[in-house]
């Protein structure tokens, strides 16, 4: 009896998991802390409530104007539509086609440091900036039109399937490679035999999503000049012509949806 | 047929895996290299195709001296060399076939390989090899389809496509359990002595070891610390390799009756008599 006693007494019978910060005191200090700074940065936010207020009345005026949408130049719809769609099939094409060197040269296991490093560099750099701020570049560089909107997704998508695909082979597990090149393999051999196999199902992958995302990303570009169906969908904002956006909206919200049921499907089929 | 002559590795941290490794193979048998974790084995073996470079040292395979060459003579002398892993790292998403066929790599052209398109003696190499390893039929099977014993079996054939003077194991049955890791090693070593290939097998099971090798090296931090025929192997011996433990249940004895030696499992049994030598291998079944 004595005997048990002890034992419970020495053994622990409370137990909690770790906490991220373990003081009491720096914890709940640090949790005030984002609270009051929360309502201080509320403060000088300086919300003016009757802007918010007539903010209100023109939304609805607005959306009263845009209903019904006016499908009545559906010619001027359908090309930029069909021009957006254009620009981000030419746009995943040729930045499926950069990002396999790209790619492997992003990839530490197969390159030398110094390779890997240029490889990286461009890639986060042309990743840095959004594919506004790219467009209105290409914009001022080769003037309104597609041809700025394509260049501007090829890099867009060039970086992103190639990160991708870099890191796809970066987790490749080293063994199959050594493998590879015990067998006495040279590396284009290793690239067709070993890495191609196990990188091709998930690069298509990427990249079908790419196309997928290119349609979204095509009608952004569009806004600040880059052709496609977002140049229609600004000039109608900038004439009121309300009830033409709407359904330049709607078309763009069938289209994308469209694409991405393409694009789950597709990936589904590459399993 | 290989010269391995005061190997010495040390990684760029500092360890140093192997200290002045010295042997010779001159005879097609079967050498087990056994050790505890971390006395350099994998590097040992890696280091005679150069997957891992050694610091200095001399590596001649028959007369080639491996250390000295260029890529291209490398990839030449790891043509002559095959490899089977603990992992079988087997390209998954290939077929076995192509897996196998992977062993002619270094002996086609790129757009043949490409293509997949083999000579036809080596496809039909490789179809007598599966036959062999007892995977008749699996040629159109994606290798992440097989099991683990199926997978060496695989790795196998890639290794014996390559029709080889050397074959390097690296643990072949670390990842199997009992019944397929013998398996794995009786075929192992009868398509050695077949092919009249000597082998170099890192090997952690005493055991194992014993039953299915001539030659044992054994090694401690990175220095060969015993160098025999596996009935040398004493306590005392495996205290020298893995330090002070009770060793008495692991030292197979005389009146172990299974030599491991014999063409099939179960034939074995009736016809693998226990008799009064077992130690070594006997070099009737190389034919």
């Amino acid at each position: 009896m004595t005997a048990q006693t002890k034992i419970q007494g020495a053994t622990p019978r409370q137990w909690h998991t770790i906490k991220l910060i373990e003081n009491p005191y720096l914890r709940y200090g640090f949790l005030a802390l984002v609270v009051v700074y929360f309502f201080w940065s509320l403060g000088t936010l300086d919300i003016d409530w009757h802007r918010v207020d007539s903010g209100m009345t023109r939304a609805g005026n607005m959306f009263s104007r845009m209903v019904p949408p006016d499908f009545g130049r559906w010619e001027l719809l359908v090309k930029g539509l069909v021009e957006s769609v254009q620009m981000a099939l030419a746009a995943s094409f040729f930045g499926m086609i950069v990002a396999v060197p790209l790619g492997l040269c992003a990839a530490v296991n197969l390159v030398p440091k110094p390779v890997y490093l240029v490889a990286r560099t461009i890639i986060v750099l042309s990743r840095t900036f959004h594919e506004v701020i790219i467009a209105i570049f290409f914009v001022k560089i080769f003037g309104f039109g597609p041809l700025a909107g394509v260049l501007t997704l090829i890099v867009a998508s060039a970086s992103f399937i190639s990160k991708m695909l870099a890191e796809d082979i970066e987790n490749l597990p080293p063994g199959q490679l050594e493998a590879v090149r015990a067998t006495g393999a040279s590396f284009p051999k290793l690239l067709i035999y070993c890495i191609s196999p196990q990188a091709l199902p998930r690069y298509l992958g990427v990249s079908i999503y790419r196309l997928d995302a290119n349609i979204r990303h095509s009608t952004v570009v569009g806004i600040v000049g880059a052709g496609g169906i977002g140049q229609v969908l600004a000039a109608s904002f900038s004439r009121y012509d309300y009830d033409f956006s709407l359904a330049i909206l709607i078309a763009i919200v069938t289209i994308v949806f469209v694409g991405e049921f393409f694009s789950t499907w597709v990936r589904g089929r590459l399993r | 047929m290989l010269t391995v002559e005061n190997l010495t590795k040390v990684y760029p941290t500092g360890a140093k895996a192997l200290s002045d490794v010295s042997f010779l193979v001159d005879e097609p048998k079967v050498i087990a290299i056994i050790g505890p974790s971390g006395a350099g084995k994998s590097t040992l073996i890696r280091c005679v195709n150069r997957l891992v470079e050694p610091t200095s040292g001399k590596v001649l395979l028959g007369d080639t001296d491996v250390i000295s060459l260029n890529r291209r003579g490398l990839r030449k002398a790891r043509r002559r060399m095959g490899m089977i892993f603990q992992e079988y790292n087997l390209v998954e998403r290939l077929t076995v076939m192509e897996n196998v066929l992977s062993g002619r790599l270094g002996f086609v052209g790129f757009w043949r390989a490409y293509r997949r398109k083999f000579p036809s003696d080596d496809v039909a190499a490789a179809f007598r090899l599966l036959d062999r390893v007892g995977l008749e039929g699996y040629h159109n099977t994606r290798a992440d389809a097989l099991s683990g014993g199926e997978r060496q079996r695989v790795g196998i054939a890639r290794a014996l496509m390559q029709a080889p003077d050397l074959l390097l194991v690296d643990e072949p049955t670390a990842s199997l359990d009992p019944k397929t890791s013998r398996q794995i090693m009786r075929l192992l070593v009868e398509l050695a002595h077949e092919a009249g290939t000597p082998a170099l097998v890192n090997i952690h099971d005493v055991a194992l070891a014993q039953t299915f090798s001539d030659r044992i090296i054994g090694l401690a931090a990175g220095e060969i610390v015993f160098d025999g025929s596996s009935d040398q192997l004493t306590a005392d011996v495996l205290t020298r390799i893995y330090g002070e433990e009770d060793w008495s249940t692991t030292i197979r004895t005389d009146d172990d009756n299974d030599n491991g030696m014999t063409e099939g499992s179960d034939e074995g049994k009736q016809k693998g008599r226990p008799e009064k030598d077992q130690g070594s291998i006997p070099e009737a079944s190389a034919g």
